[in-house]
């Protein structure tokens, strides 16, 4: 199938698509880091001047930023935790039959199509709120104090609600991946006397060791990302208790308009989740051979 | 494996199975209900689950307090353009990619894939100053090209991996049955992707409409989508819990089911491909 | 009107070299079969004449006018793919008359040529039906009327009925030949099959690594094979070649016998050997000996020839009907 009409034929008709992704890439790329070597700030306009990797000394020894790639790491680092354990046991239990799994299977994979928006205020009113929350409620009801979730606990309260929401996308994955695999293999190790415990640590975990590593690079690079969740809840508060690196180049560039420091910022979250990218591409390129 | 399996087990499962079922589903049940509550129903103590009186009041007022169907409007607009158009760019780029493959094909795909992990805030601050000048905050169509080109590399990746599926043979006879490219493409490359595209479509219609980085930085009271609308019941002084349920209710009920028809393709989308 | 060339056409996929030089004259009205084995070139040959693939080197002319860099569309050739490549969401209908569509023909004539060609074809009863609920053999057909609808000028037929079971293969077989013979269209047809080569063809183009061994009346490769190649792949059973002192004594590296040009007998003959296996097909016995000197010889008997494995037969090469091959495999 390749004559030069369709050869050529094909590199116009892949132009467009790869032309304006370059540009959408590259050009704001180049942008940020022009800028992060700029002392640049909206509130001063015409006063940008060369400022050197200053902008980068700032933020990278701003104790903020100690604190945000800290939040990222246990934010992202919980999240995955959560989703990886519950996505695992929630697979194994829609695995099994049982009467109405198909409407289980849609009431468990639900809370991701629920926008970071709503999930967060939901939550945070309906169920963290400290007087007239479900969980204060159910506090009250078992004689405990309520907590006052988004005070005390912030980042736990985040990655809580973000864990919800991604709890689905694991267990989706997961489940697609143990329907996979092969009936015959888990009744030829039960011929061969293996227990259910045995038949899981040597045969289920490790099909399911492919899906999961794709579930935590790909969870991975959304939840470096996470902002909504953040913005509605708790502002990055209180303090910088739960800021990540993504709210704080946010809050440096739209909230003081330091475009230099913020681009300095964006530059490194874009190598942070470089390092992740390279794992995944390289996987998923693995893949598209086979 | 026609192997029998005791009622009793089963009803176990049953029951485990629903209870976490209800956990999980909880906060989406539990903003419908608040929907259909007053305002002093909703931060009742203890909470009424079923027995209070149902009413459709916040729905109205919703409308009524903010003009709630140009947020919607601009969801639809923003969520749909935004797919259309980069299925217009995209399905050329895939047939191109599955079925003309060169050595740099792979590369290609790989780099795409590489630009959807560019974190936002890496450009956040040289696309908000460029919308600025160019008068495109706040709009929809500033919106819609931010969303085309951050969902095009998931689009050409879903169609890549579906137009794989079809046998280049089939091409190549209504190539040799006089179909100029255009009307290979028309009459006989999307028929038969119908159900790739549509799955592609959806997914993308989902991911587009619950988008929340872009949405809340690029837009204000003009362009804002829903996403961004219902940021605005942040506010400590909002406490209007109906209303924020039933705003809550209508933005998320459509694409909830949506995303109930599209739990395969969602898989498939999202994993690029690696997990079928 | 169907006349095709070949000069010097080659073809390489990156660096390796799968057609190294090609010539062949194709006349109008022929129908040409292509054989060789499995990856030897048959397929990239066919698509090169379609356009489906370009030609690395060399020319293609097509009625005389250089086609080399023309469209498939536009070289008025149709052709038939061994998956049958139908539409699998269109009617029967809709596949047939998709080139006439393409060629922007007017609703009235699609609908009379679309008829008339499900007519020679036995389809008018299947027109609305979907290629998935045909049978393989109608799915050929569908093929087939994709492919005379618009009168080409001529038609490429890739391994056609490669897919079918040997009952209908041999009915589609003596159909498509009704069709040439009806039509008087040129037609080149790719098979690994020689049966079909020696029963459907005009000429026999043998392939062989991207190499022409040899092209003639399929009689003419049956009688004078220009060398081993030739020679062991038409006809079947397969000719045997011997080597060694018996082939010395005819001057040769090699000799080779067809099995229906030996003599069998139970009880003189100047080769002697043991009966390793006996096949009885009712209309001919074939067996096989290994005979002492010689090697394993393959004879065939008409009718029935009662021999039973281990026991002893005497073969009889008819003189005048062995061929002698040189050192380097060509016929002496
Ligand atoms: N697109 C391609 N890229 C690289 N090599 C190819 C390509 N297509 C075919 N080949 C190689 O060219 C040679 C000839 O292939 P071709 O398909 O023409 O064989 P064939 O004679 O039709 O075989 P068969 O009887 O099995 O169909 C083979 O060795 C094959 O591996
Ligand atoms: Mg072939």
């Amino acid at each position: 199938m390749a004559t030069l009409q369709t050869r050529s034929a094909a590199r116009l008709m892949m132009s467009p698509a790869v032309l304006l992704l370059f540009a959408w890439m590259i050009v704001p790329l180049a942008m940020t880091l022009y800028f992060s070597f700029l002392r640049y700030n909206l509130l001063m306009p015409g006063m940008e001047e060369w400022a050197g990797t200053l902008n980068y000394h700032y933020f990278l020894t701003d104790p903020a930023f100690g604190t945000a790639l800290l939040n990222t790491l246990l934010l992202v680092g919980g999240v995955l935790l959560i989703t990886l354990a519950g996505g695992t046991l929630l697979a194994l239990l829609l695995d099994q039959p049982f009467f109405g799994q198909g409407i289980v299977r849609l009431l468990v994979i639900a809370p991701f199509f629920v926008m970071p928006t709503v999930s967060a205020l939901v939550w945070k009113n309906m169920l963290m709120h400290p007087v007239y929350g479900i969980f204060a409620w159910i506090a009250r009801s078992l004689g405990l104090q309520p907590v006052d979730w988004l005070n005390n606990l912030p980042l736990f309260s985040v990655t809580m609600i973000v864990a919800w929401q991604w709890l689905p996308f694991a267990t989706l994955i997961l489940l697609t991946a143990l329907q996979s695999l092969d009936e015959e293999q888990k009744e030829a190790a039960e011929m061969d006397g293996a227990g259910p415990i045995s038949r899981f640590v040597y045969i289920v975990l490790p099909h399911l060791a492919r899906a999961m590593t794709v579930v935590v690079l790909i969870e991975t690079i959304f939840l470096l990302s996470v902002f909504a969740e953040i913005l509605v809840t708790t502002n990055g508060g209180p303090g910088n208790e739960s800021t990540n690196i993504t709210y704080l180049v946010y809050a440096q560039a739209l909230l003081q308009f330091d475009v230099g420091g913020a681009s300095a910022g964006g530059i490194v979250a874009v190598i942070l989740a470089n390092l992740v990218a390279i794992f995944l591409i390289r996987l998923i390129g693995k893949n598209l051979e086979a | 494996m026609a192997r029998a399996i005791s009622t009793r087990r089963k009803l176990t499962f049953t029951a485990i199975g629903w209870l976490v079922g209800f956990v999980i589903f909880f906060p989406i049940l539990w903003t419908v209900i608040t929907s259909f509550k007053t305002e002093g129903e909703a931060i009742a103590s203890p909470p009424h689950f079923l027995f209070f009186d149902w009413t459709l009041d916040s729905y109205a007022e919703v409308q009524s307090r903010s003009n709630y169907l140009k947020h919607v409007m601009n969801s639809v607009i923003i969520s749909f353009g935004s797919t259309f158009i980069a299925l217009l760019i995209a399905i050329p780029a895939a047939w191109a990619m599955a079925f003309s493959p060169t050595k740099r094909t792979k590369d290609i795909l790989m780099w795409m894939l590489s630009t959807k992990m560019l974190p936002p805030v890496g450009v956040l601050v040289p696309i908000y100053l460029l919308y600025r000048d160019w008068g495109l905050l706040d709009t929809r169509l500033g919106l819609v090209i931010v969303l085309t080109m951050i969902n095009l590399p998931i689009i050409v990746w879903m169609l890549y991996t579906y137009f794989k599926e079809i046998p280049g043979e089939i091409l190549e006879a209504s190539r040799m049955d006089g179909a100029s490219l255009a009307k290979e493409i028309i009459y006989v490359l999307t028929p038969m992707a119908v159900p790739g595209i549509a799955s592609t479509l959806l997914l993308n219609i989902i991911l587009a409409w619950n988008e929340a980085f872009w949405t809340l930085n690029l837009t204000a009271a003009n362009a804002a989508p829903l996403t961004a609308f219902i940021a605005s019941y942040s506010s400590p002084e909002g406490l209007f819990w109906a209303k924020l349920s039933a705003a809550s209710t209508l933005a998320i009920a459509p694409i909830l089911i949506l995303g109930w028809f599209s739990q395969r393709q969602l898989v498939r989308g999202l994993t690029f491909g690696a997990v079928k | 009107m169907g006349s095709i060339t070949l000069e010097k056409v080659s073809k390489s996929f990156g660096t390796t070299k799968v057609i190294p030089q090609i010539d062949l004259d194709i006349a109008d009205g022929e129908f040409v079969v292509f054989v060789g084995p499995s990856g030897c070139g048959k397929s990239t040959l066919l698509r090169i004449i379609a356009g489906l693939e370009d030609a690395t080197d060399g020319t293609i002319r097509i009625d005389g006018a250089d086609a080399t860099r023309e469209a498939p569309a536009k070289r008025g050739l149709s052709m038939v793919f061994q998956s049958y490549a139908l539409y699998p969401h269109m009617s029967v209908y809709g596949n047939i008359a998709f080139p006439l569509k393409m060629a922007g023909e007017a609703k009235a004539t699609i609908d009379d040529k679309v008829r008339g060609a499900a007519k020679v074809l036995n389809l008018t009863d299947y027109l609305d039906r979907k290629p998935r609920q045909l049978s393989g053999g109608q799915r050929q057909r569908v093929a087939i009327g994709r492919a005379i609808v618009r009168q080409p000028k001529a038609f490429l037929f890739d391994e056609p009925l490669s897919n079918l079971d040997a009952a209908l293969r041999v009915n589609m077989r003596l159909e498509i030949s009704e069709l040439h013979h009806q039509l008087k269209t040129t037609m080149i047809y790719v098979t690994h099959d020689q049966v079909e080569a020696m029963t459907m063809a005009d000429k026999i183009v043998v392939l062989n690594a991207g190499r022409i061994e040899q092209v003639g009346s399929p009689l003419e490769l049956y009688r004078n094979p220009k060398n081993l190649f030739v020679a062991g792949f038409i006809g079947s059973p397969k000719m045997n070649l011997i080597s060694g002192a018996a082939a010395a004594k005819e001057n040769a590296a090699t000799i080779g016998v067809r099995p229906e040009h030996i003599g069998l007998s139970k009880t003189e003959g100047p080769w002697q050997g043991k009966v390793t296996v006996v096949e009885h097909l009712g209309a001919d016995t074939f067996v096989h000996a290994d005979v002492d000197g010689v090697g394993p010889v393959t004879a065939r008997a008409p009718g029935e020839f009662p021999v039973k494995h281990g026991e002893q037969v005497f073969l009889t090469p008819e003189a005048g009907k062995i061929y002698r091959f040189g050192d380097n495999g060509a016929a002496l």
